[in-house]
């Protein structure tokens, strides 16, 4: 009986056909690769979709040309009705949260370096894994496809509130079959990511090569290893509460719609749902996927950091404890979401104390980067400069969480820019940094090829610069009573408001602009950029002990065995000043990861 | 930056990894430094039976969801209406937990089989088709309860507690299905020789989880249906 359960389970041959090589492929490289070009697209979709909206807020009644071809009742002649502002806003929640800010730090990196650093020769269950990522893309094309069916995609917000979301097409452009899109898409989504879960985390338990302690994984395996802990857990819960909103829409149940409900001068026939049933539901995977977004960058940039310091972090099992706090955390405050929803106010003080507490992680990781980053001899490039960027807006955006955590200020502060500055900072620009930073330092063992370190460079000060210019205002704004979700402001309290508001999308416009030297720059690179070696940036980790780019089974044919901690930066040995951890040199002073 | 001082570990540096480990895990080269006893196992569990709990983690958390939905929704408004449930639920309970009998007797007979004792096993997938065929009837009596209900006009969108009876029964059953499915891969491995235990294990895990959550359903909806 033994000897059935000691098969190497990860064992397959190499692909010959181009199908299984490039597009059903099993190779968890290939579907990481594969995934990073799904977030890539999303993102230029997303931000394309953020353009419309801010040149809208800007310069409300001017024709943006072309724009009625993608809606004709939506932008007649070309201006933005207010329902079709919605949609958009919908829509760039929608692909940015999910398809920009899960998939790809999570799920193309993780998918790419995971086994790499933990040693092994892929996932676990390469059938799943490349259904993982078919899936999505099932769902990432089912969400577009509600661009093009009936009267569009639906405009009731990444959240999708009830009743809004479950009361049909009376209740506007979008609400009927876009809404059903919309909870299909995250639907499979879900199902996605569940299945990517169930890869990641036996990979990090089982596959360890030898010697590989869980205190040796490098930190930013063990960044993918507490995502996938808390998306199993967030998206189970996900998917369900898409299910009961489609079943509202399509049978005629009652989940979510509350009895005496009218709409458009028409009573539902929907009796004694709760609306608040899927705020509970939807914000309990909510707030994870927050963290969900932000973890895996708090891993990419340690670890990055780390190998351009050559000095160890202060504490590695700390920063590690931090991760998993935030993951623990992040469950017990998802009520914070929901201040203002008619929730009992004891329930609100009871979500606010956590709110505070999560804090305390937060900080200790950013007090072991900036006391580890004191006095180093940081190596410049743009991946280090995207790790520092990403720790400005995580404090940044992280200051404001203080304010929103308590019920009192976030009653006044909830539906403004207020909030919409805080988490597109904390959890859209920062984790954006942690997936350029992380593109930067290992485009070259993924392509095989190095970057243009000038042009990474140039796209740094832009975007650090111009997403300050975009957000930090928002908070004024905020602070100033600019409502959220309004597509206009023209005639109101607000119009003193415009010229800033127009200045935040001149900065849009142009920091968008400058994304493009970036995707440039990537498709450049993957073509015609310079050879990579095997290891340029002098790092430990195992994805630098193998090839570049990596064989099919990652160590040729191999398995590596660990002889030291993961990050001995700055120690003696016949390399320079670092051991890799595959490396059985013995070097005089070792640090102890602690 | 503090840095410790070492004894210098004894390494033999031409040391190749075990081939018999294929990278999964192994056995320890070096004293790990914070005493991590997982390096220290000859052999990682094999990934499926790490695999399996996170399943069953994921589907305990789905229909953890759908009870606190049930819950809040029940207590949300007072058109809750209650109904009997079809008696046939207690005798595909019986169906379901005597599968579960019949899948251990057969994981017996396929460790056997195994185990080299090929004349004493004759067909060792002969318990595996009856599991396979008593979860079929377990499916094919919920359909029937869901017949029962729909003839005395309880539909999906009657009342909330009809709407909650059919998405967890349907839920459940499509599992079972699931389940149903991985039967037929350990009997298709199984002809062909090339059957993992690992494999086995945690299908029969997955298969008597599934026991468990109808007992739990069946218990839940009993109490508030």
């Amino acid at each position: 009986m033994h000897d059935m359960s000691t098969h190497a389970v990860q064992h397959h041959a190499p692909p010959t056909s181009f199908i299984r090589k490039h597009v059903f492929s099993l190779d968890h490289k290939v579907i990481g690769k594969q995934y990073y070009a799904l977030a890539l697209i999303a993102a230029l979709a997303g931000m394309g979709l953020s353009w419309l909206m801010r040149i809208h807020l800007g310069w409300t009644n001017a024709a943006i040309p072309g724009l009625q071809l993608l809606s004709k009742n939506g932008a007649p002649g070309g201006v933005m009705t207010p329902e079709y502002y919605l949609q958009l806003m919908t829509m760039h929640g929608t692909i940015m949260v999910f398809f920009v800010l899960t998939t790809a730090p999570f799920a193309a990196f993780g998918n790419f370096f995971l086994p790499i650093q933990v040693g092994a020769e892929d996932m676990p269950f390469p059938h799943f894994n490349m259904m993982s990522f078919w899936v999505t893309f099932v769902a990432f094309v089912v969400l577009m496809a509600s661009f093009f069916v009936g009267d569009g995609p639906t405009l009731g917000g990444w959240t999708q509130y009830a009743p809004l979301n479950a009361v049909g097409a009376v209740a506007g452009p979008g609400q009927g079959l876009g809404v059903v899109l919309w909870a299909t898409s995250i639907a499979l989504f879900c199902v996605g990511q569940l299945l990517g879960a169930l890869n990641f985390i036996p990979t990090t338990l089982d596959l360890r090569v030898k010697g590989m302690s869980l205190m040796r994984l490098p930190l930013s395996a063990w960044a993918w290893f507490i995502t996938s802990c808390m998306g199993l857990t967030a998206f189970a819960v996900l998917m369900p509460a898409c299910i009961l909103v489609i079943l509202d829409h399509v049978a005629g149940t009652s989940f979510f719609v509350p009895s005496n409900t009218v709409i458009n001068d028409q009573l539902l026939p929907h009796s004694g749902g709760s609306t608040l049933l899927w705020q509970h539901l939807f914000w309990f995977f909510g707030h994870p996927e927050v963290y969900i977004a932000i973890v895996p960058g708090i891993g990419i940039v340690s670890h990055i950091l780390v190998t351009n310091m050559r000095r160890p972090m202060l504490s590695h099992r700390v920063l590690i404890y931090s991760m998993g706090a935030l993951a623990v955390l992040s469950y017990m405050v998802y009520g914070h979401h929901m201040f203002v929803s008619g929730m009992n106010p004891i329930s609100s003080l009871a979500f606010s104390f956590p709110t505070l507490v999560i804090t305390i992680p937060s900080t200790i990781v950013v007090l072991i980067w900036v006391f580890s980053l004191y006095g180093s001899k940081l190596r410049i490039n743009s991946a280090s400069l995207f790790a520092l960027g990403f720790i400005s807006m995580f404090v940044s955006g992280g200051v404001s969480g203080f304010f929103l955590a308590q019920p009192s200020i976030d009653i006044m502060l909830h539906a403004t820019y207020f909030v919409v500055g805080h988490f597109h900072m904390v959890m859209g620009v920062a984790a954006m940094f942690g997936i350029f930073g992380g593109t930067y330092f290992w485009f070259p063992k993924m392509a095989g090829r190095m970057m243009n370190e000038t042009l990474g460079k140039i796209h740094f000060w832009l975007s650090f610069v111009g997403t300050y210019c975009i957000f930090m205002p928002f908070h004024y704004l905020g602070m100033a009573g600019n409502v959220r979700r309004y597509s206009t402001f023209v005639d109101d309290f607000l119009q003193p408001l415009i010229p800033l508001h127009r200045f935040i999308t001149v900065a849009a416009l142009l920091t968008g602009a400058a994304q493009l030297i970036f995707v440039y720059n990537l498709i450049h690179s993957r073509f015609w950029g310079k050879l990579a070696p095997d290891n340029p940036w002098d790092a430990t980790s195992l994805e630098w002990s193998t090839a570049t780019p990596p064989p099919f089974d990652n160590f040729g044919g191999q398995h590596p065995v660990v002889y030291h901690d993961p990050y001995q930066y700055g120690v003696q040995s016949s390399t320079g000043d670092y051991v890799m951890q595959a490396s059985p040199e013995q070097v005089k002073t070792e640090h102890e990861e602690k | 930056m503090a840095t410790t001082v070492h004894e210098p570990p004894q390494i033999d540096p031409h040391r190749l990894p075990d081939p018999r480990h294929s990278g999964n895990g192994g056995g320890r080269n070096l004293a790990p430094a914070d005493g991590d006893l997982r390096v220290t196992l000859d052999y990682s569990p094999p990934p499926s039976s790490t695999g399996i709990w996170v399943v069953l983690f994921a589907i305990t958390m789905m229909f953890a969801a759908f009870t606190s939905a049930l819950i809040v929704r029940k207590g949300s408004s007072l058109d809750w209406q209650t109904f009997t449930l079809p008696s046939i639920l207690y005798f595909n309970t019986l169906v379901l937990l005597a599968s579960s009998i019949t899948l251990e007797v057969s994981r017996r007979r396929v460790a056997a089989f195994m185990g080299g004792l090929k004349s004493q096993v004759e067909s060792p997938a002969r318990w595996l088709y009856i599991t396979l065929f008593l979860g079929l009837l377990f499916v094919a009596g919920q359909y029937v309860a869901w017949s029962q209900l729909s003839a005395e006009g309880l539909y999906l969108a009657t009342n909330p507690s009809s709407s909650f009876f059919y998405v967890l029964t349907a839920t459940h059953a499509l599992h079972v299905l699931g389940g149903l499915g991985g039967l037929i891969y350990v009997i298709r491995k199984l002809s062909k020789s090339a059957l993992r235990r690992s494999a086995l294990v945690a299908t029969a895990r997955y298969w008597h989880f599934m026991d468990v959550l109808w007992l739990y359903l069946l218990f839940l909806l009993w109490m508030k249906l």
